[in-house]
């Protein structure tokens, strides 16, 4: 399988990819056997969106744009699925107004 | 065993503790080395596997914010990321506890060079990940405290906190330590009591000790000198804080079944962190001179403080007070110098003579009526037309909002009773959805006797006559005109105050935090 997607979205979330986020964000990318990654510039760094340590270490802020990209299979479910969860505002807050456009 | 020893330090959680002293440093062991590159790389995964059953466990039994920051910390913990580094210097020939820690280390300094303090924060979070696992390669972890023992060291781990019964009572004595830490926090929760900032404590202490968490201080060894008034403090702290909790839970009501709201007064959106919402009725007032400390806040700023607290009270009305700048409040590039600033520019009348200003705040306003239950008051109305100007900037700020789409709705608009003229003449501000009483100031502008002054003090006071008249005649006009009217000044959370508000006819007070319970304890001791 050589599936690949991307998509980038804002983190509109209070206190950005906090530790309560980020657990919930590697968890759900773990449940995907595609390779998830995740840069908070379209030219990278790229990291692992699956290691808590390395989402955490990114420290993005409210307002950041997160860029996703993902390889093997089920890669669109995986960027789709984490791209909701980021404008769910990791279901934490009542309402939340992530923006998103898919490349 | 020498003399008694007595330390003071800052009281962290409130209560009493007597107990023997269990040493959190003491007894530590120190790690032996394996021998071989294979032999250390297996005791680190054995200690990592130890820490994280441990953590998995104590996550099982724990609830809200404990239980996110364990499953935080299990999560950190059983990431391959975190411990490489650690594996490649054991292949290095680095023992155990050192690869380990110096992974840490790094992991720690890059928190702690966060910008953002929520990040800064997790710095602690991955010292005790350290803690945990260096305790699993010596054995120190299994040291458990008995019941009833007071924690004595220089600072404790969250983890250690939770994995302590404290059915049996106990404390924590710290020479370090910090009352805003997580522990801290804890322990408040469930009724630890906790004194920091000891300063340098003796590490080999054997023996009991009686802990004093109200005013700080510990007494260390033979304690038969103090021991009985140590213990009438203890009974007398305890039933103050049973009777305070038996009422904080319960709804306000005088003795003769009256009901009687009571909300609370914040002044920055972090207040809020300390206060259970079930046992307010919402937020009577909050101020939002904090946002304008320094320099004049953006309309993002101000929307998110304002959205936090009204997402925090889950649909229970939240007053928030447009910006009450001047009097004994400047704001740097707002507000004026003069002579008599406590009968100038202030208020309203500085927000609408800077309209470029409270634009920013009316638009953060609207947005933020869309996140729950918001009222929205002017303070020092003085003349209707100045409540008319207000309302005009709202309805012409939710216009430009909807047209560029932005969801808003515009919340009700009431206003503060403090300038004589409005709580003399009610009438004249029928139009408005609600009225606060601001006592502070009407009482200083009715007896003329300026809050700053402590030379004109006595004067000052909410129980005066004249000021209790025009209290109950705005009680009473708002009931004639199905205007709800309340009280948010300090008089509301005076137990000596309130009979006279209550007599007076509000049911409605607002209070600080901290005189939430009182409050209630006082309204529970009047018949009207």
């Amino acid at each position: 399988m050589s599936a690949r997607a991307a998509a980038r979205v804002e983190i509109t979330h209070e206190v950005g990819l906090h530790a309560r986020p980020s657990v919930k964000f590697t968890k759900l990318a773990k449940t995907f056997a595609a390779d998830v990654e995740m840069a908070l510039a379209p030219e990278g760094p790229w990291f692992d969106a699956k290691s808590i340590v390395k989402v955490m270490a990114a420290k993005a802020p409210k307002g950041t744009i997160l860029h996703l990209r993902a390889s093997g299979e089920g890669a669109e479910s995986a960027v789709n699925a984490l791209v909701a969860l980021v404008e769910r505002d990791f279901d934490e807050a009542a309402e939340g107004e992530a923006h998103v456009r898919t490349a | 065993m020498s003399g008694p020893l007595r330390l003071t330090g800052t009281p962290a959680s409130g209560g009493y503790a007597e107990g023997p002293i269990f040493c959190l440093e003491g007894g530590a062991v120190s790690y032996v080395a394996k021998g071989s590159g294979a032999a250390e790389a297996e005791a680190l995964r054995a200690a990592i596997e130890a820490a994280s059953e441990q953590l998995a466990a104590l996550a099982a039994a724990s609830t809200g914010e404990a239980a996110d920051m364990l499953e935080f910390q299990l999560a950190m913990l059983t990431d391959d990321s975190l411990s490489g580094t650690a594996f490649d210097a054991i292949d290095a020939g680095v023992p155990a506890d050192e690869a380990w820690s110096d992974a840490l280390v790094e992991q720690i300094e890059g928190y702690e060079a966060a910008e953002d303090e929520y990040f800064r924060a997790r710095a602690a979070d991955l010292r005790d990940i350290r803690q945990q696992v260096l305790d699993a390669l010596t054995s120190a972890g299994d040291r458990i405290a008995p019941p009833g023992a007071i924690l004595f060291g220089e600072d404790i781990a969250p983890t250690r906190f939770l994995a302590t019964d404290w059915s049996a009572g106990g404390g924590i004595a710290l020479s370090k330590g910090s009352s805003a830490s997580h522990v801290a926090m804890l322990a408040r929760s469930r009724g630890v009591p906790m004194v920091v900032g000891l300063g340098p404590v003796p590490t080999d202490f054997q023996g009991s000790a009686l802990l004093d968490a109200e005013h700080g201080s510990i007494l260390l060894g033979d304690a038969s000198e103090g021991a009985d008034l140590f213990r009438a403090s203890a009974e007398a702290f305890a039933a103050r804080r049973r009777a305070a909790e038996d009422h904080l839970r319960k709804p306000a009501m005088t003795t003769d079944g009256t009901p009687v709201r009571v909300l609370v007064n914040i002044a920055d959106p972090a207040d809020v962190d300390g206060i259970d919402i079930t046992t307010c009725d919402g937020v009577g007032l909050m101020r939002t001179e904090f946002l304008f400390g320094k320099e004049l806040p953006d309309e993002e700023t101000q929307y998110r403080a304002y959205r936090k607290v009204l997402e925090w009270a889950v649909g229970k009305p939240v007053t928030i007070r447009t910006i009450d700048a001047g009097g004994d409040k400047p704001v740097p590039g707002f507000t004026v110098e003069e002579s008599n600033p406590f009968l100038g520019l202030r208020g309203i009348r500085l927000s609408l003579a800077r309209p470029d200003v409270f634009r920013v705040q009316i638009r953060a306003l609207l947005r933020a009526a869309m996140h729950g239950n918001l009222k929205v008051m002017f303070p020092m109305i003085a003349v209707p037309e100045e409540y008319a100007r207000a309302a005009a900037l709202f309805a012409q700020e939710a216009r430009n909002l909807a047209d560029t789409g932005e969801p808003h709705s515009i919340p009700p608009l009431g206003i503060m009773v403090e300038v004589p003229s409005v709580a003399i003449a009610p009438e004249l501000f029928s139009d408005a959805a609600f009225f606060s009483i601001g006592s502070n100031d009407l009482s200083q502008y009715v007896m003329a006797a300026a809050r700053d002054n402590t030379a004109v003090a006595a004067l000052n006071s909410v129980t005066t006559p004249a000021v209790l008249r025009l209290i109950a005649s705005v009680a009473e006009f708002g009931t004639r005109h199905a205007i709800s009217v309340s009280l948010c000044g300090d008089a509301g959370g005076d137990p000596a105050a309130i009979p006279h508000l209550l007599e007076a006819g509000l049911r409605d007070l607002s209070v600080a935090p901290a005189q939430l319970a009182l409050a209630k304890v006082a309204i529970s001791g009047v018949r009207l």
